[in-house]
Parts: structure tokens; sequence; C-alpha cells
């Protein structure tokens, strides 16, 4: 059976059960699924917050998500890879991001999944912005998040 | 050519896209930059630092050397933090 990926970005939650569902119904021959959910923090930097709102590029975010998707599905024998992105107000305790990856064994599976997780952090379109007590501030990006997306790079 | 923004880029600039027509002499992603930093003090003040900007041409990140023609949509934006 062909592998393919289901990327979404969406203000709605997700039903994490669901997704792993959806990659591992009416088939045999799924082993493994890794599942990474981000989850919003109810701080940033010591600060508490009140939400996070997060913009895209839409159209971009699409395609460099699928680009990607598609280098992992290349890199490792995989079953499945689910991408679901939230945009929009989130507030602490609330879903963010979820990055499944079925394979037949762990190891691809963790490893995609991490490759993809280090990769949204690192390189697709979307930018968070902060609510709190001082008001509503940009977060800026951190610069251990290109250090983890840079060691997947091939040498 | 049209130019779209993100994030704090759209906020400084106050718009979140436009249609612009550059000169012949503004060949890459860096001319302009430095062209539009010359339309007024909204956009002088969102490329203050270049060197912070990223940039995709057609929905794909460039580098500042990047060359422009033939380009039908060029976003500008912060470092990215999703995920």
């Amino acid at each position: 059976m062909t592998a393919a990926a289901t990327i979404r970005i969406q203000q709605a939650d997700f039903d994490i059960a669901q997704e792993i569902a959806a990659l591992t119904k009416g088939r045999s021959d799924v082993g493994a699924v890794v599942t990474f959910s981000g989850i919003c923090r109810g701080s940033e930097n010591g600060e508490p917050i009140a939400a996070l709102t997060l913009e895209h590029y839409p159209g971009m975010a699409e395609a460099e998500i699928k680009r990607h998707t598609d280098e992992a599905m290349s890199r490792w024998p995989l079953t499945g890879l689910t991408v679901v992105h939230r945009v929009g107000r989130i507030t602490p305790g609330e879903n963010i991001v979820l990055v499944l990856a079925a394979s037949a064994h762990r190891q691809a599976a963790f490893q995609a999944a991490e490759f993809l997780m280090d990769y949204l952090k690192a390189n697709a379109p979307f930018w968070k912005r902060e609510e709190s007590a001082k008001g509503t501030s940009w977060i800026e990006a951190r610069g251990h998040d290109d250090d983890a997306a840079a060691r997947w790079t091939k040498s | 050519m049209k130019v779209k923004y993100f994030a704090w880029v759209r906020e400084r600039i106050g718009i979140s896209e436009e249609m612009v027509e550059p000169p012949a002499a503004v060949r890459t992603v860096d001319d302009l930059i430095g062209w539009l930093s010359q339309r007024g003090e909204t956009y002088a003040y969102a490329f203050e630092k270049p060197k912070v900007i990223r940039a995709a041409i057609d929905h794909t990140h460039v580098k500042p050397d990047a060359m422009i023609s033939g380009a039908r949509e060029i976003a500008f934006f912060p470092p990215m933090t999703g995920g």
C-alpha cells in the first residue's frame, strides 16, 4: 500500500485517537505509531501568559510541510504520516500541533516524527504572538531550534 | 509582483500585501528590501534590521542574494516560531 501524508492547518482542535485510527484502520502492516503533540504552556520565560495567537502563511505553510513529509517518506520506510497545525488563538493547555509517524517498526517512526517536528519549529512559516498582563508581543525564534533542524541535513 | 508581509513585519508596515513595480536596478531580495525601506517610515522600521528578515519567493525560502525577476509573490517575515 502506498503511504500518503495527511497535512492540515486548521483553527479547530484535533482528536489524537481519531487521527491514529485513520493511520491504522483496515491495515495490518503498521507496527508502530509515534505521536508528538505540542501543547500551549501557561508561561513563557517564567512569565504567565493568557493565550497564544498563531499566524501562518497560507499556501506556503502547506507546501513547505509537504516538501518535508515527502522527504521523510523517502528517508524512512513509513506507512503513513499526519501533520496537523492549529492557527488562531490558543489558550494554555490546548493543543497546538500534532505529528504522527506510522511504520512497521518503531525506529523509523521515532526518527521521522522527530525530523518533522525539528523542521516545523525552525522552517515552517508560522508565528506565535503571546498575550500576557504586559500586553501582546511576538515570540522570538530560538537558535537551538535552528540547530535541531540542521542536524538532519545530509552531508 | 505581489509582496506579502507577516507577523511583526506586517504590523510595522500596516498592510498584509500590496502590488509593487520596482525599477530594473532592483535585482535581488536584498535590493528589494532596500527599495521598500525607502518608501516611508513604516517600511524603514519594518526593515531596520535586514539580517533578521526572512524571505520567500513563490512559497519557497530564499536567501538575500536570490534574484527576484519572474517572481509572482515575494513574502517577508521574521524568523519562524511554529510547532
